[in-house]
């Protein structure tokens, strides 16, 4: 049964695959001679990847070396942060707390963002509202109430604190664009499910979910990169050593004395790369989500 | 208080606040409680309530308090004492104002017209696009730490880009960026925009993507140049994006201060330090959490003023959408 509910694969969500196809796609407009795409695309790279380079340069070459290119390449400095500086923990933290606040956030949005889109109350514009508003509220002006707030819940140097604090910060966009992305489903779709019989939570999860994936997918990266990467809350809320994030342990490796530049940059290779990783597999999708999220007017 | 967030949503719920909302036509069975949407939207409303609303009210009645840690036999109801000494005493707080006014300004405007620019050309049909993307947009993703990082590596006067550029002829040696308070403000600029860019290159090629073709070729037919159908076709679809996703990106850049607090610490000599880095010190160094309060107050205030004041002034959601 539940095939025949998944069948319908209506104009909702627009196919997330459209690199491929868009070389077939010949304009008829007039369009720009090449060296105008490529010339200024050149320079923006260049501006874009050397900083990517430099840090990777610093690295990998060996100490001491002026070299540009790092050669021979040595994994010391990586060895050194890991093993030395405590990134081997920071970094099974920000993992942790980048994914139990992914899906805290998820869950949460998930469940709000459908009584948003589809049912009708009282409190549905007010509700909006708030969430629009608390766009404005700074986190970082949060930071002392919040810190008492977890003071007082003995949440202080727990990991909880900062997934807690990263996704109730998440949770108001991340609504936002869910319940666009639930309403651009259309209703009928559940509703056949639900006279064939479904409860409105087999019909969700048979029905909708399936065809939210794209969207959830960019809100639920975009909510691992900003837990993953954010700072403040860890730097105030955690303070024993094996409870920091990458981020923090990137801070003290910038502000201790004698600033060792190799380990600086392998600590931040290591900061960088889960997030290239989660980036190459949406930045397609990316685009695609959020313009499903929109609703054109 | 994300980076990044979309533009459009922002667009839907206002364009609902208008139009009803067509509701699903669905047969009532008597199995679906009228308290379902309630206690769906419950944990994300406990958790509002708890620690947004919650500590925003705290915020309030902190900032009529003298409130130190390490000092209270201090402590007590202030009135409105700390405002009075931020809008009269406080030099400082003035100065960190003008200087997130200037930060705001600069970044949000160059991120604009380099975000836009590279989404016209992504946005091209050209060969080696995906990849092209891909690259352009990698710094999105980059943490203000990290941003830090690599920029400080960047910019060390005795193994960055600065001696490199020296052996080559370029610039002197020696220079250091971020310790010289005639460079330092553009240093970060820089640094800034750097992982600012994709930003607007994400939200405006999302948006770009929804003009339509035929527009283009109607107005090619007719003859107009690609500038002409620049300012005529795609700035006017842009520019709902482009007010919302200024304003968001404005906001971003006020509150956050990853960047500024790991670069610069807001030196030198207190040259780069924004209003909320300048509470965030009060109130983790000083301790002086009543008076960081009364700062976080005058900053939402500030904020929010300016957000209603800037939606106004650029008509969102005009008439001609």
């Amino acid at each position: 049964m539940t095939a025949a509910l998944t069948t319908p694969q209506p104009v909702v969500t627009p196919p997330p695959s459209e690199p491929g196809g868009s070389r077939k796609r010949r304009r008829s407009y007039d369009e720009p001679p090449r060296w105008q795409i490529y010339l200024p695309l050149g320079v923006y790279l260049v501006f874009t990847l050397v900083p990517f380079y430099w840090m990777l340069l610093f690295a990998l070459r060996e100490p001491g070396s002026d070299s540009l290119v790092p050669w021979p390449i040595t994994g010391e400095h990586f060895a050194k942060v890991w093993n030395e500086r405590g990134f081997d923990t920071y970094f099974v933290n920000s993992m942790y707390v980048g994914i139990a606040s992914m899906l805290m956030t998820l869950l949460v949005a998930l469940s709000g963002g459908y009584a948003l889109a589809r049912f009708k109350f009282r409190m549905r514009m007010p509700f909006m509202l708030a969430l629009l508003c608390s766009q404005f509220i700074p986190g970082a002006l949060m930071l002392v109430p919040l810190f008492e707030i977890f003071r007082e819940l003995t949440l202080l140097n727990s990991l909880w604190s900062v997934i807690i604090a990263e996704t109730v910060f998440q949770l108001p966009l991340s609504m936002i664009l869910i319940s666009g992305f639930i309403r651009n489903v259309p209703p009928s779709l559940e509703e056949q499910a639900w006279v064939d019989g479904c409860s409105r939570f087999r019909a969700f999860l048979a029905v909708v979910l399936p065809l939210l994936r794209p969207g959830l997918v960019a809100v639920g990266s975009f909510a691992f990169v900003h837990s993953w990467n954010h700072f403040l809350f860890a730097l105030m809320f955690l303070n024993s050593q094996d409870k920091q994030t990458i981020p923090v342990g990137l801070n003290t490796l910038l502000g201790s004395d004698s600033v060792d530049l190799g380990a600086l940059a392998a600590g931040g290779v290591v900061a960088a790369v889960p997030v290239v990783i989660v980036f190459a597999f949406i930045q397609r999708w990316l685009i695609t989500g959020f313009s499903a999220g929109a609703v054109k007017g | 208080m994300g980076r990044g967030p979309p533009v459009e949503n922002g667009e839907a719920v206002m364009a609902e606040a208008a139009t009803e909302r067509t509701r699903p036509r669905r047969r009532r069975r008597g199995r679906t409680p009228r308290s379902l949407p309630y206690v769906l939207l419950a944990p994300a409303g406990l958790l509002m309530l708890g620690f947004i609303a919650y500590p925003m009210f705290s915020v309030l009645y902190y900032s009529l308090q003298d409130y130190n840690v390490t000092k209270p036999w201090r402590n007590g109801f202030a009135g409105l004492e700390n405002f009075r000494e931020i809008f009269t005493d406080d030099p400082f707080f003035w100065e960190t104002l003008a200087f997130s006014a200037k930060w705001v300004f600069v970044e949000v405007s160059l991120q604009l017209v380099f975000g836009l620019a590279l989404a016209l050309i992504i946005n091209q049909t050209f060969i080696g696009r995906a990849a092209a993307r891909a690259l352009v947009f990698s710094p999105w993703a980059v943490s203000g730490v990290l941003t830090s990082t690599i920029w400080i590596l960047l910019y060390n006067p005795s193994t960055g880009l600065s001696r490199y550029l020296a052996d080559a002829g370029i610039g002197e040696y020696g220079t250091s960026v971020l310790a010289d308070t005639g460079t330092v403000f553009w240093g970060a600029v820089i640094a800034e925009l750097w992982r600012g860019v994709p930003f607007f290159a994400i939200l405006i090629l999302a948006d770009l993507q929804s003009v339509s073709k035929d527009l283009y070729e109607a107005a090619s037919v007719d003859g107009a140049s690609r500038v002409r159908q620049f300012f005529h076709i795609t700035l006017p679809h842009l520019r709902d994006a482009i007010v919302l996703s200024t304003l968001l990106r404005a906001v971003w850049e006020f509150n956050n201060v990853d960047l500024l607090y790991t670069l610069t610490n807001g030196g030198p000599a207190g040259q780069t330090t924004t209003l909320p880095l300048y509470v965030a010190q009060t109130g983790i160094h000083g301790n002086e959490f009543g008076y960081a309060a009364a700062l976080t107050t005058v900053a939402f205030v500030i904020l929010l003023f300016c957000s209603i004041l800037y939606l106004r002034l650029s008509k969102f959601g005009g008439d001609d959408k």
